[in-house]
């Protein structure tokens, strides 16, 4: 946030967007975070859709992967786990 | 162009990435999520104003990885059918920069707001003209971006800023508006409402009005943490509560020969055949704390048995227009 701000002469027109999202991080709004418990995990990937972020990811060996610079740890993987292996942990 | 599995579709890229700024737990971001999966290849979106537009796009950020037009609160179709023009002239011309794809998705994506008050004579105008886009409803039942105030999309009863519970009334007084009934009624020739909690059912309903040539319209339930009072991990459940009590059943209606088909789809089936797994609607009321006048400081059986009553003869009509 402390790189100067551009100016009119060098705004694109039309108040089109130039910064991709990825550079805002939420990860700091939660007061949890899920923990994937991958012994249990059934590699459903349901997670990586209930995710409303889209901060869960699906790696290539078929396990989800939880991207915590973005997660506001809303809980809803924890609360939707077919079989209940991400639990929600508090940030110290 | 994939097969929709959930395997084939979580190794799909996102559409609408990290870093937006919705609520926590917000159930816009999953809707959109879930349908933009299902497009097939080049697509254009059109959003309206509310939630999603204003927390995805501050300046000078965008969480959009498509091309992605806002526009304001009433004309989001009418954009739609200005773009789904464009290509349209573009590939009968054989020129210009859209010429080269075979196919261009549009999807537009509204509040209730944008569509049940402010922005239906725009998709009623654009349905009629028939422009090939799909319109995509995410419906949380009140204006939530400006503080919960009522719309017309808001069910009886609901207590939102604007028809707050207390002496004089008992939340809305008026009933929701039957949206699918009246886009139906227009000859829509895809019509479906989708939930979340059911992401391959919505997947393939977002690829098949996807493809069907002409306006569709999918109709999806987006609880409101925030509007509708409880706590952000909720949001599936309650939206998995709202179709097993049949306050908002799936199904799709398509038209074969200027006669709407109706089709319940697979977690209302269920429900349709074996009417004992129907939950009764106080399972679903009882969650939120915009319906707790309903059981605090007494409950109100009248109240609750009138309800009861609506959604059951809703669900009624719904089954025999299915044929269940």
């Amino acid at each position: 946030m402390s790189e100067r701000k551009r100016g009119w002469k060098t705004l694109p027109k039309g108040a089109v967007p130039y910064k991709s999202s990825k550079d805002y991080q939420t990860g700091d709004w939660g007061v949890a975070k899920p923990i994937i418990d991958r012994t249990r995990c059934s590699k459903c990937t349901l997670c990586h859709f209930f995710c409303p972020e889209g901060a869960i990811t699906v790696r290539v060996d078929g396990y989800t992967e939880v991207n915590y610079d973005y997660c506001k740890g809303c809980g809803v993987c924890a609360n939707e786990c077919p079989v209940k292996c991400i639990k929600m942990e508090m940030k110290k | 162009m994939s097969e929709i599995t959930l395997k084939e579709m979580s190794r799909k890229p996102d559409a609408l990435i990290c870093g937006g700024r919705l609520c926590a737990g917000c159930d816009e971001t999953i809707v959109v999520r879930q349908v933009m999966k299902a497009t097939r290849g080049p697509t254009i979106v059109t959003s309206a104003t509310g939630c999603l537009e204003v927390s995805t796009s501050i300046f000078p950020y965008t969480s959009w990885e498509v091309p992605w037009m806002h526009c304001a609160f009433e004309n989001v179709a009418a954009l739609a059918s200005g773009i789904e023009a464009t290509i349209k002239a573009m590939h009968k011309k054989k020129e210009g920069p859209l010429a080269k794809y075979p196919t261009v998705d549009v999807i537009s994506f509204a509040g209730d707001g944008g569509t049940y008050d402010i922005g239906l004579q725009a998709l009623s105008g654009a349905i009629e003209r028939g422009h090939d886009f799909t319109y995509v409803l995410i419906d949380n039942e009140a204006y939530m971006n400006t503080g919960i105030q009522r719309s017309g999309g808001t069910p009886f009863g609901a207590s939102t800023t604007t028809s707050p519970a207390g002496k004089v009334i008992l939340g809305k007084t008026e009933t929701k508006k039957p949206i699918d009934e009246i886009i139906i009624a227009h000859g829509t020739p895809y019509v479906a409402t989708i939930n979340t909690a059911w992401p391959l059912d919505v997947m393939k309903k977002a690829r098949k009005a996807i493809e069907v040539d002409g306006p569709t319209f999918l109709h999806s339930l987006a609880p409101c943490s925030r509007g509708w009072r409880f706590p952000p991990e909720k949001t599936v459940e309650i939206g998995r509560l709202a179709t097993q009590t049949c306050v908002f059943p799936l199904f799709e209606c398509r038209q074969e020969k200027g006669k709407p088909v109706y089709e319940l789809s697979a977690p209302s089936l269920a429900i349709a055949k074996r009417p004992e797994n129907k939950k009764p609607i106080e399972a679903y009321l009882e969650q939120q704390g915009r319906y707790r006048h309903f059981f605090r400081p007494a409950r109100k059986e009248a109240l609750l048995k009138e309800l009861q009553e609506s959604i059951d003869t809703r669900w009624q009509i719904l089954c025999e227009k299915a044929g269940v």
